[in-house]
């Protein structure tokens, strides 16, 4: 046994707000954020005198938001705050907020930081017929020249690039993507908050739903939600002292390979839990119950072979076979995830990890989760986040 | 926030494809292809190929830079094809396939295919370039496989 990291559960998640989710217009990205703190300060039983710190993932709807995190602290009151950024590096903010608010605690520069994601893409009926640009999924269209004169458009059409690689190097299926999206859908059904938790799915209504960008159903792809979610970060000790049992940092880490991922089809999983699993003090068969960010159903085949649980190219029999399903060896994606849940970029994942770790996830609880692993992915699979929470302290 | 692009419309009052601006940085690709040559940066220093341009090299930093006419020649290195419209002027092509060719030399390209049909788009298939003229300004390479299927 290796001698423990000194930053092993030091620092916890003491509370988490979460907003209503998905086709939902009552609130601007602003509002939502608000809204998600406030939340998360009635969970941790916290006043907000007691915040200062403020990290923002601004989503789409804060547009270049360079100062966000300073107008979201006006939002909320606050005074006298000792830590205070914007960050981005997508998909994989959420979890690099955590980390980087743990770090901030543990050197002294703050006490108890507000972690925020929240966006607003979504546009109501009556929005629809007055706005030009109408929102939703087209935001993520991203038109880039030589890319859109050959007709690709966003981000679905350049994972899907990746995705027929994958089939084609290791002989994935479209069978094997269509079991993640199936087996996610099942976990959606035991979670009354998901959008898509009254509408289960078999294989056959996956090959029946419509193409976006073959090898992409739509059930391949994840939702497009308006919301807020927001999570606070103190030391362990005053953790203890709140209303919600703590769930402690293990261990954490990140991984951005660079490279062309269209050709090593690798994420940066691999990178980030050698920092990750060995502060935590931990292997890969450790852990209990992953929750892997899932823009695609693709990205969470990828994010198993990285992380390990399965040797590579080999995750579409490993979800086929049942294992990350209920009951099965490796529950992943327990809420439903960004395909059935709901999509706040990183937060997603990491939210459902802090309900799993506290025990609190009703009909879908897990039986075991000591060891629970989020993990976060921007870009093309280019950025990378990886966090092992816990409900116990070591 | 990101906006959809805003179709042109053509003589007859139909949305016309998307052309490509010209950034100054590619402005040498976009010059070459009027004349039918297909070319790619190379490092002056340490001999990378890279495509897109890029003002450094990302290999060794150097910035001395010069396009260089490669082969034209290569091989489908992956593909997708695009179902849903996201720009009105591709709403009679679907199902396309969008294909990344890589090069002989190396770098890879996204582009798409003239006279291919669907079913023979496959990954490994040898193709070659093909210029598409679109205006005064924009030539567009495009790819054709080196072996066609039989027409039946
Ligand atoms: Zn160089």
């Amino acid at each position: 046994m290796s001698q423990t990291h000194r930053l092993k559960g030091k620092l916890a998640i003491a509370g988490l707000g979460v907003t209503p989710q998905g086709k939902v217009y009552d609130r601007s990205h602003m509002g939502f954020a608000v809204d998600a703190v406030r939340l998360a300060l009635l969970d941790a039983g916290l006043e907000r005198s007691d915040l200062d710190g403020i990290l923002l993932n601004p989503g789409l709807a804060w547009g270049p938001a360079a100062m966000g995190s300073y107008n979201l602290q006006q939002a909320l009151g606050l005074r006298n705050v000792r830590l205070s950024s914007t960050m981005n590096a997508g998909g994989a903010t959420a979890g690099a907020m955590i980390q980087h608010a743990a770090l901030a605690i543990d050197a002294g520069l703050c006490s108890t930081v507000a972690c925020v994601f929240s966006d607003r893409p979504l546009k109501s009926p009556e929005e629809h017929t007055n706005v030009k640009n109408n929102g939703g999924a087209s935001s993520y269209v991203f038109p880039r020249g030589l890319d859109a004169a050959h007709g690709q458009f966003g981000m679905n059409a350049m994972y899907a690039m990746v995705a027929r690689r994958h089939m084609h190097t290791y002989g994935t299926t479209q069978d094997h993507l269509g079991a993640v999206a199936v087996t996610q859908r099942h976990w959606a059904t035991l979670n009354s908050a998901a959008q898509f938790h009254d509408r289960p799915i078999t294989l056959a209504d996956y090959h029946a739903s419509r193409w976006v960008v073959e090898p992409f159903h739509i059930l391949d792809c994840c939702l497009v939600s308006n919301g807020g979610v927001a999570v606070i970060v103190t030391k362990a000790e005053h953790a203890r002292t709140l209303r919600k049992p703590p769930v402690y940092l293990w261990g954490m880490g990140q991984g951005h390979p660079g490279g062309d991922i269209r050709e090593t089809l690798t994420s940066g999983a691999a990178l980030a839990k050698a920092t990750a699993f060995p502060m935590a003090g931990i292997e890969t068969t450790d852990i209990d119950v992953a929750e892997l960010y899932d823009c695609y159903t693709f990205t969470v085949l990828a994010t198993l072979e990285d992380y390990g649980f399965c040797p590579k190219g080999e995750s579409g029999p490993f979800v086929s076979d049942g294992h990350t399903g209920v009951g099965g060896s490796l529950p992943v994606n327990t809420g439903g995830g960004q395909l059935s849940s709901s999509y706040m970029w990183g937060m997603t994942p990491i939210a459902e990890a802090i309900v799993q770790a506290r025990g609190e996830a009703g009909a879908r609880q897990v039986p075991k989760h000591d060891v629970v692993l989020a993990s976060g992915n921007g870009g093309l699979l280019s950025t990378h986040t990886t966090l092992v929470l816990s409900p116990l302290p070591s | 926030m990101t906006t959809t692009p805003t179709p042109r419309l053509g003589a007859h009052g139909t949305p016309t494809k998307p052309l490509p601006k010209i950034e100054a940085a590619m402005a040498p690709f976009f010059a070459a292809a009027q004349k039918h040559r297909l070319v790619v940066q190379r490092c002056i220093d340490c001999g990378a190929l890279r495509y897109p341009a890029r003002e450094l090299c990302s290999t060794c930093l150097g910035s001395t830079t010069e396009w260089i006419a490669v082969s034209g020649r290569g091989e489908i290195f992956s593909y997708n094809v695009m179902h849903q419209v996201y720009h009105p002027a591709f709403a009679g092509d679907v199902p396309y396939a969008v294909v990344i060719v890589k090069l002989a030399e190396g770098p890879m390209m996204t582009t798409s295919l003239l006279d291919c049909p669907l079913e023979c788009v496959r990954i490994g298939a040898a193709v070659e370039v093909a210029f598409e003229d679109l205006s005064a300004d924009v030539t567009l390479p495009k790819f054709r496989l080196i072996d066609p299927p039989e027409q039946p």
